[in-house]
């Protein structure tokens, strides 16, 4: 399988299960309690998700705490090991291999130059006693780069697309507010120009007026860079804002998806019903 | 009770040989091994000693130092415990010796094929001061991520404007594993590389063995635009001896107050001090 020309990121029957599995839930029409399997209590974060990411597109997952949105992302992040499924980037040998059959150091190597991660908990995305000006320095030293000058030109540049004063670059992460933190994880994320942003509930937890800020700074990285980008959130107010196509996960599956404009208007699942109506 | 010759028994001896050849073949790699109880502290040198102790044979010419001097206690306690029980000779000098141990320099005098270079390690892992996890540092050995070890030199440019670091500078070994060279000055670095004799080095409490073998290229790491520099001693002269460009400590004399330079390596000193023709 190779990807299509407009395909950024092309995943194919992706699962992941915490235990051991039975044969009842190893089945495929099992019927599992919610995501557990009710014989051998194996939870089933993610179960058979395919999707396409297109290029330069904005691509939203939504639905609520535990259907499965962070464990998707940890795999395609290489944080997690998938359970099974097939995952190919364009961006590696044309889309040519299945990445997750790669050595560990190959896949080291495509989170470090291929992908950009955003956490929702900063500390899991930045080294919170390090300069600001280092974490950003740490990505590119993982993608190749070994020129301090070059590096602290770059940090700079991308601090001040997200806005942090650079008066303040020598400063830790511990130093600053939740909303600097996440602008100084997404500079870092940017730092090396890499083809697909994975972005997890990265406003949650911030106070409404800076969640505008770094919403509004995602879409406009995402206007003037073209990068590819998969944004989870449990609010589909945020999906809206950002998102041209958008899946909804419920128990850890994809229970619909489509353009999210069409989702909105049309919602066929009761869940997405359910969803639609609230923020409505 | 009879004491065994070198201390440690035969079984003992044959498994650190044996975990000393593994080192040998990777180069930089820290291979694990059981550090046994010697009666002297742990963190005085005991991996150092037990790799002496596994390798000294009777015809073998021993010489320990530490910091430079042959004289220190340290120095004459590890020296008693290995004359005790072996009944080996003993020399100052650098040339006559076969096996040196040695702790926090390297001889002035190069090493020569007969001879083995032992050094007493405190912290066998360069990415510590970065990753907590022995599992996870493990790992990314694996992988040769060394953005860690990049990144806290990277940190010290943007704190202090230039490389803090003045002993156990990281260095690259073969071109694959970041090795710790133990608490050698950065002026000894250069003399890891392309020897004609044999490195090994010993962490007791970290229960590591690792080995530079001779003619390995070590590269110490540095940025492009910020280049490995050793301490220079051109323009400072030994009070004692003359000598110039040999590592030097900075001394203070206590009548004048005025500060001077004395060669650290003192056995070589005093070898250049009986040379005819010496400056002294
Ligand atoms: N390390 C883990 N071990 C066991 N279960 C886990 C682990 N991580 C997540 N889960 C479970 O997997 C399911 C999906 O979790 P998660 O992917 O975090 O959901 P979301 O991000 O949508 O809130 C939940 O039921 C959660 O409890
Ligand atoms: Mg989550
Ligand atoms: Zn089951």
């Amino acid at each position: 399988m190779k990807t299509a020309d407009n395909v950024a990121l092309c995943v194919r029957n992706f699962s992941k299960h915490y235990g051991d599995g039975c044969a009842y839930c190893m089945d495929e029409d099992a019927v599992l309690d919610r995501n557990i399997c009710p014989e051998c209590g194996t939870i089933h974060a993610c179960s058979d998700i395919s999707f396409d990411l297109h290029k330069g597109e904005i691509l939203g997952i939504v639905g609520e705490s535990g259907s499965g949105k962070s464990t998707l992302m940890k795999m395609l992040y290489f944080d997690q090991e998938a359970s099974s499924g097939e995952y190919h980037l364009a961006d590696f040998l044309d889309g040519d291999r299945d990445v997750l059959k790669l050595s560990s150091r190959q896949k080291r190597q495509i989170r470090n130059e291929i992908l950009g991660m955003v956490y929702q908990n900063p500390v899991y995305g930045l080294k919170m006693e390090f300069s600001a000006i280092s974490n950003i320095a740490e990505k590119l030293i993982a993608s190749g780069s070994r020129n301090v000058g070059d590096m602290t030109a770059t940090g700079d540049h991308f601090l001040g697309k997200v806005n942090i004063p650079l008066n303040r670059k020598y400063e830790p992460p511990v130093n600053f507010s939740g909303g600097m933190q996440q602008r100084v994880q997404i500079a870092k994320a940017l730092s090396n120009y890499p083809p697909v942003l994975l972005l997890d509930e990265v406003t949650t937890g911030l106070d409404l007026s800076v969640q505008a800020d770094v919403l509004e700074l995602i879409k406009e990285i995402q206007r003037e860079l073209g990068i590819s980008m998969i944004v989870v959130s449990h609010d589909l107010a945020i999906i809206r804002m950002l998102c041209d196509r958008t899946m909804v996960m419920l128990d850890g599956s994809v229970i619909e998806s489509g353009i999210t404009d069409q989702i909105l208007e049309d919602p066929q699942h009761a869940y997405t019903q359910q969803l639609v109506y609230s923020i409505l | 009770m009879r004491q065994n010759y070198a201390f440690l028994d035969e079984n003992s001896k044959k498994e650190i040989r044996r975990k000393t050849l593994k080192a040998i073949s990777i180069p930089g790699y820290q291979v694990p091994f059981a550090s046994r109880e010697l009666p002297i502290a742990r963190g005085w040198g005991t991996g150092g000693l037990q790799l002496t102790l596994s390798l000294i044979g009777q015809a073998d010419i021993l010489k320990v130092i530490d910091q430079g001097s042959d004289e220190s206690v340290n120095a004459v306690n590890i020296r008693r415990l290995i004359q005790d029980t072996t009944g080996v000779t003993d020399t100052i000098h650098t040339d006559e010796a076969t096996l040196i141990q040695s702790r926090h320099r390297i001889p002035e005098v190069p090493l020569k094929p007969y001879q083995i270079l032992v050094l007493q390690v405190p912290l066998p892992e360069p990415l510590r001061p970065v990753e907590p996890s022995e599992r996870i540092t493990k790992q990314l050995h694996a992988d040769k991520e060394y953005s860690g070890a990049w990144l806290r030199l990277f940190e010290q440019i943007m704190r202090y404007g230039s490389i803090t670091d003045d002993a156990d500078y990281p260095v690259l070994v073969g071109g694959r594993y970041v090795m710790a060279p133990s608490p050698i000055p950065r002026f000894d670095n250069p003399k890891l590389e392309g020897n004609d004799g044999l490195i090994l080095l010993g962490a007791g409490r970290e229960k590591k063995i690792y080995a530079v073998p001779p003619y390995t290229t070590v590269t110490s790491l540095a940025f492009l635009d910020h280049p490995f520099e050793v301490e220079s001693f051109d323009d400072v002269t030994c009070r004692e001896s003359g000598l110039t460009g040999v590592y030097m400590d900075e001394l203070i004399d206590e009548t004048t107050g005025e500060t001077y330079y004395m060669t650290n390596d003192t056995s070589y000193m005093i070898e250049e001090m009986n040379k005819e023709g010496s400056v002294k």
